[in-house]
């Protein structure tokens, strides 16, 4: 079992989740992830390590309540436990000093794209973050990601903070406006990253996108988080997350994603049935 | 009949016991095992058709050399504790290995009755010995000796781990097993599926080894957790086996092979039986593809593609296909497994080959058009090579696909220790009489050596790695009393 040390909602649905896993905190590098089992019944889910602590053996992540074993986790609190914590897994982030990197977040994306962005500045780059959100109260780690950045962008889609619009709009702004950018890093749903892929392409802009396909074990073994970049079959647990933008078969990825769907959407009525009935919601 | 008493003609005429099973239209609605084990009358009945050969042939066709004539006779005279110990001799997990050796192409293949009659039931009485051991409650624990002090890191609890931990415990050191998912035990448990062999059996195994002292790890990603250099290094490991077994599953190559509803056996197999998704929504998060009056081919002849086919039937599958290139006769699963799929309704589909997947505007399979093989000329490895039949294509309509061709091997140990000496196939090289691999101290077997081989062989491996470290580490305990 590992131990929750803390637990806070960073917005609505969003908890950021401090675990006791002294191996992980000790090895992990920015761009990797656990995966996490809440309970014996559990799905293995991977969430992003958003930050580490080697001292206090302590991991970070940040979840988004996107069904059953999302919601679930983030009804934890401090001094609960959880069943399983496995990892560091995945390939860390290619860190060097490109020059200039924008690191675009949209929505919880932004959580994974911290850690890259931090270890971005640490390297030299001029960095620049520019995190999207529906609308204000869904903006997350505003402080976290002015630490880490040179410039630092929030944008909504429904203008109530920052720049009215989608990151990529910010994006075309900058590149239009003459900067040079040598590097940008996109993570947040598929059509977000599709678009930032798009935008980056014909500038010729080395783009990478962090992929979340479905996953189980995480080491190779299932096969179940193949994607298709540049025409070849990946595995996301091991050849990823991380992988070259515009190579990547985005359709291919939001298509393979939808399997469980009716699945999910069942396990997760019925898990929101639960807690209507316990009062617990 | 008497075992003292009994003549050579008697003896020839017992019929081979047959083992009761679950009736097939009864078991395609459970995961409950579909044989019934022995009656320890029967085994003994079985146990009489032995001759007790002077050079009994049949131990050379036991990869770990179980000594078959004498844990024969002993079950023939009643003895079945005897002959449980016998066994574990050689061979640490009788339940399970009665259960899923391929004893038609081992120690029965050989045994000399066999030429006349049908062999005697070496793998049955292995089983029923073992599991006349587990119901007993008489286990008998090894008495293990003082500790040697030495600490020994066992990297997957697959069988080649587990037998490889078990004899290094009995030599008294320090055993730490470190596996990557949260349950025990390997293919034995995410792969080979509940019917076959039962979980409790595995679980029951594993209890045994913890009683001995054991320790288990899970959770433990070697490569990315801790690495073999650091296990030895900051850990204090004196040594390391390497049993992680060949994960990463093959693909075809074949347009249409991303479409959603195509997945590697593995992925099925897991989903099912390490996550119980055939339990979804009850007591299991991990949905699995709704088999419930769907199509569903598994491609592959294996016993991978067996068990993948035989749980689709078990969810619900209408239809549950087997599409194999060549003729049932080449199909490398166990005999056993290809006659219970036919009683249990899979269709083969035989010297047939997969062209192309096809789908739907939404990218779901809908269907795999085929081509018709014929039996060519014998390839390299013996067996006639299939050629097609141009102008034989057609269009299966399938709902979902299971690609069983074989795995290839994880990359994640060799990454983070390039000083391990792989393969061209990227399997771990070692020198077959110790296991050990070009690296100091660290020693592999197991399906990560050889490619995806048997239960086992990999077993058989564990105990020589034991063997050969526990010499070097006497070895290197020897040199520390000279100091
Ligand atoms: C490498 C990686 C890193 C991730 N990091 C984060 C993170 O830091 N924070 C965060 O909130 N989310 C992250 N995710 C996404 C997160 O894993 C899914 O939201 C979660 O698994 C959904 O499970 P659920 O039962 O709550 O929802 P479900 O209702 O089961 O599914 C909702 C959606 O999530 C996806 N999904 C479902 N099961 C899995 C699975 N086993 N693996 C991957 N995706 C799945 C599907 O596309 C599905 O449509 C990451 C995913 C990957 C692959
Ligand atoms: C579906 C299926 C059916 C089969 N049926 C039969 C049969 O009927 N008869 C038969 O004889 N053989 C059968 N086999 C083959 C047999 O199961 C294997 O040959 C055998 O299990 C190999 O044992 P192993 O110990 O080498 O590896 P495995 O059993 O594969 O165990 C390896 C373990 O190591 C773990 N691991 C992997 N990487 C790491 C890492 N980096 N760090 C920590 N742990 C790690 C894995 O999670 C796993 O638990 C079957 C195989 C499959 C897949
Ligand atoms: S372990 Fe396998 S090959 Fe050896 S005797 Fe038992 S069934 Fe036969
Ligand atoms: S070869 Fe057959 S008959 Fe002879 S000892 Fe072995 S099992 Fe008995
Ligand atoms: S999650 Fe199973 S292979 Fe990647």
């Amino acid at each position: 079992m590992y131990r929750i040390v803390s637990a806070i909602f960073l917005a609505e649905n969003i908890k950021k989740i401090e675990i006791e896993a002294p191996r992980i905190a000790k090895k992990r590098k920015a761009g990797q992830f656990v995966i996490v089992r809440i309970n014996q019944n559990g799905e293995r889910i991977p969430l992003t390590i958003a930050d580490s602590n080697p001292e206090t053996g302590t991991i970070t992540i940040i979840a988004q309540g996107a069904g059953k074993s999302t919601r679930e986790l983030n009804r934890k609190e401090a001094g609960d436990s959880i069943a399983d914590v496995v990892g560091p897994l995945g390939t860390p982030s290619h860190i060097e000093n490109f020059g200039t990197a924008v690191s675009i977040g949209g929505g919880v994306g932004t959580a994974i794209a911290y850690p890259t962005a931090a270890a971005l500045k640490e390297a030299g780059n001029y960095v620049i973050t520019i995190n999207g959100a529906r609308s204000k109260d869904l903006v997350i780690l505003e402080e976290e990601m002015k630490a880490v950045s040179d410039e630092a962008y929030i944008t909504t889609d429904d203008g109530s903070y920052g720049f009215h619009g989608f990151v990529t709009q910010k994006l075309q702004e900058l590149i239009d406006s003459g900067k040079k950018i040598n590097f940008v890093l996109a993570i947040g749903p598929i059509p977000m990253m599709r678009a930032v892929a798009e935008v980056t392409r014909p500038h010729g802009i080395k783009t990478v996108v962090s992929l979340n396909p479905i996953m189980i074990d995480g080491t190779g073994m299932c096969g179940g988080c193949r994607v298709t970049v540049g025409g070849e079959v990946k595995f996301g647990c091991i050849d990823g997350p991380e992988f070259d933008a515009h190579q990547v078969d985005f359709k291919n990825l939001a298509d393979r994603n939808r399997i469980y769907q009716h699945e999910e959407k069942e396990a997760d009525d019925t898990f929101a049935h639960q807690c209507n009935l316990t009062g617990q919601a | 009949m008497d075992a003292r008493t009994i003549t050579a003609k008697e003896r020839m005429a017992i019929p081979r016991q047959e083992m009761p099973a679950q009736d097939p239209q009864v078991r395609i609605g459970n995961f409950n095992e579909v044989n019934l084990g022995l009656t320890p009358e029967q085994a003994q009945q079985e146990a009489l058709r032995c001759i007790q050969c002077k050079d009994p042939v049949c131990i050379a066709g036991c990869p770990v050399s179980i000594k078959i004539d004498q844990f024969i006779k002993l079950i023939a005279e009643g003895d079945f504790m005897g002959a449980v110990r016998k066994i574990k001799e050689d061979n640490v997990l009788p339940s399970i290995c009665g259960r899923v050796c391929p004893q038609e192409d081992q120690c029965e293949k050989v045994c000399v009755i066999g030429k006349k009659h049908k062999p005697v039931a070496i793998g049955n009485l292995e089983r029923f010995v073992g599991d006349y051991e587990r119901m007993s409650g008489q286990k008998i624990d090894p008495v293990i000796p003082a500790p040697t002090g030495k600490k020994v890191a066992v990297v997957g609890s697959g069988p080649a781990g587990l037998s490889c931990a078990n004899d290094l415990a009995q030599y008294g050191h320090k055993v730490v097993v470190f596996e990557a998912l949260h349950e025990l035990g390997g293919v034995l448990m995410y792969g080979i599926p509940e019917f076959r062999l039962p979980k409790e059996i595995v679980r029951e195994e594993l209890e045994g080894l913890r009683r001995m002292g054991i320790e288990f790890r899970t959770d433990v990603v070697v490569g990315r957790t801790i690495t073999v250099d650091e296990l030895m290094e900051e850990e204090g490991f004196d040594a390391v086996f390497i049993g992680v077994g060949a994960g990463l599953p093959w693909f075809m190559g074949i347009p249409g092979e991303n479409l959603v509803g195509v997945l590697a056996a593995n992925e099925f197999l897991t989903r099912v039986n390490l996550m119980k998704a055939y339990d979804f929504p009850k007591s299991s998060d991990t949905p699995v593809f709704d088999c419930k009056g769907k199509n569903v081919a598994v491609f592959g002849g294996g016993n991978t593609a067996m068990d993948a086919v035989r749980t689709a039937k078990r969810l619900g599958a209408e239809h549950a296909y087997i599409v194999y290139r060549r003729s049932e006769k080449e199909m490398p699963a166990r005999e056993e497994e290809i006659h219970n799929a036919l009683q249990e309704g899979v269709e083969f589909l035989l010297l047939t080959i997969p062209l192309e997947f096809i789908g739907d505007e939404k990218a779901w399979l809908t269907g795999v058009k085929c081509q018709k093989m014929e039996l060519g000329e014998p390839d390299d490895s013996g067996r006639r090579r299939p050629v097609a039949v141009p102008g034989s294509e057609y269009v299966l309509p399938i709902d979902m696909a299971i690609i069983s061709i074989g795995n290839g091997s994880n990359p994640l140990i060799r990454q983070t220790t390039p000083d391990i000496e792989v393969s061209k196939k990227e399997t771990i090289v070692v020198d077959v009489n110790t296991m050990q691999t070009s690296k100091e101290n660290v020693y592999a077997g197991g399906d990560i050596v050889t490619g995806g081989a048997t239960v086992i062989l990999a077993m058989g491996a564990g105990r020589t790695a034991a063997a050969a470290i526990n010499e070097k580490l006497a070895g290197t305990a020897k040199n520390f009393n000279e100091w």
